[in-house]
Formats: structure tokens, C-alpha cells, sequence
């Protein structure tokens, strides 16, 4: 959801305001929030790293199934619980509501404002390799016991073998 | 046993005090995290995936005109000592070193070694590009490995996502997988009982504190790692204003400490630093944590001009020559407590006789 007053960045933030006998909902994002005066998580103290497993532990239960997997690492969200790290880039789609949350709690923001990047289109070295990448993904599939994954990622190597 | 010489400025250049407030700023570090498309992160990775991220980060480095003269160290293939050294001199984090028993070496750990930068590669993240300065240049170390992404993102494609920005293992480095790291001794503050409050403070903001060797380590000798916490949410350049003004502020609260010592304890304080520079001077045994302890006195007191023949860059060498993989590495063998102790010392009275013969 955007923010009520920008119109552009997310809203974090809900606030009731009374207006003589009326009442409004705005939703509004750090900025605006900051604007009007409320404390956001921004401005607030950040929670200790120490303290992040804790906070994905409590934060997390409500949004976010453990037995979510991820079908590139075949991590599940109970692992990430776990350790506090997460299996591959794909982690961060595979639970991707969940992840919004924790960042915002532990950053303050979802939003990422530093350097953009854009990959380069081929870079004329060998990469992952989508074979070996397959491989790999299978492995980890059939260790997790994530059979139909399985089965369908042989389907796919075949393809290209 | 590796080569140390074979590292170019043997690693150590941070250490030369060239730096602004070098006797209170040591370093800054600054590091940013990035991870390759395609594969899982090294926590996670196979064997063979680790190994295929070396093999991809080292073609691409191999055109990368800042790290000619580099030297690719396989921290997989060297013994516990070698890695042990290896992060005392800073090189490296305890992970990569493998150091924790229940967390081995992983294979394809490496780390990529030129003139005060350096690239980790299969660390938690499959790299960790990072550049450490003598002194209090933030700006300068960020222009550094900002340069080096920069070049590296064009040769290899980095995990990142539109939202998000740059992926990592841990969501705490996400986004712009940037950390800022200075290196300040506080005696002062300890001292005056005022640095409670000035850590507090920096949490509040923020920022965060460490010990010396980052992550999970302890305080030991008053010396402190202050570093951004956050990484998501701005942009590199505030990221960085913000930790330059709040360290400047912490320098500026650690010399007015300073000048209430000597205004209130001047002769308790001249006679405690000396008594530290007496005992590492003529000490015939010292463990590692007396000469971290004698050895902020003895800074401090250099700090204040009470010892006027010493110089910070010799002290800073004490600082990590005096570890226990370095004695090691020096006397060629393996070491008790007590002759690692007999060794630390002798080591001590050496490098302080010759520094008060060369400044004398």
C-alpha cells in the first residue's frame, strides 16, 4: 500500500487522526509519518543484531508458514528460523511477505535507495551453467526429500541433456 | 607455513598511522557483501557450486586492473595456523578462517589479497569486497571498493532484486550489503566511566559497537569497532555521512575525557601510564591480554604527549605482532603458554627499544 500523502513511497505507518467528530485512517510512509511527528521504526531504536534471531522468531510465526520451501535451495522457512541465514537469492521471493516485514523491523525500511544495478546481459564467462545449476538444485532437492521437485527438475535436465 | 612477504604491503599497511587522528582512530574498514546469481549462498552451496564461484570471481578478477599485483590466497588448502594468522593480521573473518570447530573451513574459501584491499570469496556471502585504511578515511575506503563492485558487477551478474536491492545470506547486510567500520580506542572514556552512555548512544542512532576483531569478539585494550547497523533503506552516502559525524562526535567526547583526566587525575594518570610503559618495557612474561591492557596505557599516554619517543605506527605493529599465531609464525615453531609469554615479551622490549632508538 502507497502512502496516503506521497503517493509514492510504502506505508509502514497506520495513524488516527481526530478531526472534530470526525475520524481518519491515514496510512503513511516514514517520511510523511516523520512529517507529522510519529515515531517510526526509522526513528526509533534499532534492535540489536543480537537480538535479530529474536526478532524473526516473534515477528515471522504469524506471516510466514515454516514448511514454505524454497524451490531453487529447497531451504524452508523453518531453517531460516533456524539459522538467521537464508539459502540462495531466491529465499528472498520464496518468502517474500515475511521478508518485507523482518526487514522493515530491522531496518526501519523495506526499501532499498542505495547504487542500482543492472547485471550485465552476458559476460562471456563461464557461469553457474544452467546444467551444474540443475544438478545442484536436484541434489538439494532429493537430500530435502522434496520428491515431485525432484522429478521435476530431472524432467528439466533431460531436456537440455 | 605461508609467506607473508608474498602479500603485497604484507597486509599490514593499515597499520602506519598515516591517517587522521591516528592515535585515536586505528582504521577504517569498508566492506560491501555480493552475492552471485545462480547459485546458493556458500552456507548453503555444494561443494562443487563453492568451487564453480572461485573459478567464476577469479577469470573475472583477472581483468580488473586495480588487483594486478593481487595475490589469491585458498584459505581451504592452508592449516589451522596459516588461517589463524591470517585473520589475527585482519585478512580475513573468523568465518572464512574456519576457526569455530563446529563451523570448519569451507572449500572454496578464499581470499584475494592487494594493497589495502581485499575480496573474500565464499565467506557467508560469496563475496565480501572490503578496503582498510590507516586512520579515519571513510570516503576514501568507500571510493575504493565502490570502484572495485563497480568494475566486478560488469564481469560477473550479482544476486539483486528491485525492492531489496544486492541479496545476502543474512538479511541484516541486504540492500546495499554495506558496512563502515572504524577502529577508535576509548580510554578516555572507559576512564571517566562515560562510555556506558556513548555506546548506548550509538545504539540509539543506529550504529553499533564490536570489539577488536568484529563480529562476536570482545572488548579487550579499550579498542572499539563502531559501525553502521543498517544497510537497507539509504543510500551509501548517508549511510556513510551518518557514521562520519557520529564518530567525529565520539573523537571529540574521547579528547575532552582525555583533558578532564589530566585535569582531575593528572598525577594518578601519569603515574598508571607509566607504570604500563615500565612493564612492557622490562617485563620477562606477558600474556596477550596484559600487553592489550599496558599497551592502551601507553597509547593514551602517547595520545596525551607524556611519552614523547614512541611512535603509534610501532604501536599499532604490537598490536597484532604480538598475537599468539604471530609468535608462532616469528619463532618458526609451536609454543607454550608460557614460552608464547617469554616470547611476547622479549618481542615487546625489542620493537620499543629499537622505536626510542630510531626517534631518539
Amino acid at each position: 500500500m502507497v502512502c496516503d500523502i506521497c503517493k509514492e513511497a510504502d506505508a509502514v505507518v497506520q495513524l488516527t487522526e481526530i478531526e472534530g467528530t470526525g475520524v481518519r485512517l491515514l496510512h503513511l510512509c516514514e517520511r510523511c509519518a516523520a512529517e507529522r511527528g510519529v515515531e517510526t521504526t526509522l526513528a526509533a531504536a534499532k534492535p540489536e543484531v543480537s537480538n535479530f534471531l529474536q526478532s524473526v522468531h516473534q515477528q515471522m510465526q504469524a506471516t510466514q508458514g515454516d514448511a514454505a520451501r524454497c524451490t531453487f535451495c529447497s531451504s524452508t522457512f523453518r531453517d531460516f528460523r533456524t539459522s538467521g541465514r537464508l539459502g540462495c537469492a531466491h529465499c528472498y521471493e520464496a518468502f517474500e511477505k515475511s521478508m518485507r516485514d523482518l526487514l522493515r523491523r530491522v531496518h526501519g525500511n523495506s526499501k532499498h535507495l542505495g547504487r542500482r544495478y543492472v547485471p550485465p546481459s552476458s559476460t562471456g564467462l563461464p557461469g553457474a551453467g544452467t546444467v551444474n545449476e540443475l544438478r545442484d538444485r536436484l541434489q538439494r532437492a532429493i537430500q530435502s526429500e522434496q520428491f515431485e521437485l525432484a522429478a521435476d527438475i530431472r524432467d528439466r535436465l533431460r531436456d537440455f541433456e | 607455513m605461508i609467506d607473508l612477504s608474498l602479500i603485497p604491503d604484507g597486509g599490514v599497511g593499515w597499520l602506519d598511522a598515516s591517517g587522521e587522528s591516528a592515535d585515536i582512530v586505528i582504521s577504517t574498514r569498508v566492506r560491501l557483501a555480493r552475492n552471485l546469481e545462480g547459485y546458493a549462498f556458500a552456507g548453503r552451496a555444494r561443494d562443487g557450486e563453492r568451487l564453480r564461484v572461485l573459478a567464476q570471481v577469479r577469470e573475472a578478477m583477472g581483468g580488473i586492473r586495480s588487483l594486478d599485483h593481487g595475490l589469491l590466497v585458498r584459505v581451504d588448502e592452508l592449516p589451522p595456523e596459516d588461517r589463524l594468522l591470517l585473520h589475527e593480521r585482519h585478512l580475513v573473518s573468523r568465518e572464512l578462517a574456519g576457526l569455530d570447530p563446529q563451523r570448519p573451513v569451507r572449500s572454496g574459501a578464499a581470499v584475494y589479497l592487494t594493497r589495502g584491499t581485499s575480496v573474500m570469496v565464499n565467506e557467508e556471502d560469496h563475496l565480501r569486497l572490503q578496503s582498510l585504511q590507516s586512520g579515519f578515511h571513510v570516503a576514501d575506503a568507500f571510493a575504493v571498493v565502490e570502484a572495485l563492485d563497480v568494475e566486478l558487477g560488469e564481469r560477473v551478474p550479482y544476486a539483486y532484486h528491485e525492492e531489496f536491492g544486492f541479496l545476502t545470506a543474512c538479511p541484516t547486510n541486504v540492500g546495499t550489503g554495506l558496512r563502515a567500520s572504524v577502529l577508535i580506542h576509548l580510554p578516555g572514556l572507559v576512564l571517566t566511566k562515560e562510555i556506558a552512555k556513548v555506546l548506548a548512544g550509538l545504539q540509539q542512532v543506529g550504529l553499533t559497537y564490536r570489539g577488536l576483531y568484529g563480529e562476536g569478539s570482545e572488548v579487550v585494550g579499550n579498542f572499539f569497532q563502531i559501525s553502521n547497523q543498517t544497510t537497507l533503506g539509504r543510500s551509501e552516502g548517508e549511510l556513510l555521512d551518518y557514521l562520519v559525524r557520529v564518530v567525529t562526535h565520539v573523537i571529540e567526547r574521547e579528547e575532552e575525557a582525555r583533558k578532564v583526566l589530566l585535569r582531575d587525575a593528572g598525577y594518578i594518570i601519569e603515574d598508571k601510564l607509566w607504570r604500563a610503559y615500565g612493564t612492557l618495557r622490562y617485563a620477562r612474561s606477558l600474556s596477550f591480554d596484559e600487553v592489550m591492557s599496558y599497551l592502551s596505557s601507553v597509547r593514551l599516554a602517547v595520545g596525551l604527549k607524556l611519552i614523547t619517543d614512541l611512535s603509534v605506527y610501532t604501536l599499532n605493529k604490537l598490536l597484532i605482532f604480538s598475537q599468539p599465531a604471530h609468535l608462532v609464525h616469528a619463532e618458526g615453531r609451536q609454543l607454550t603458554e608460557s614460552e608464547a609469554n617469554i616470547a611476547r615479551a622479549r618481542f615487546v622490549r625489542s620493537m620499543l627499544a629499537n622505536d626510542m632508538g630510531s626517534t631518539r
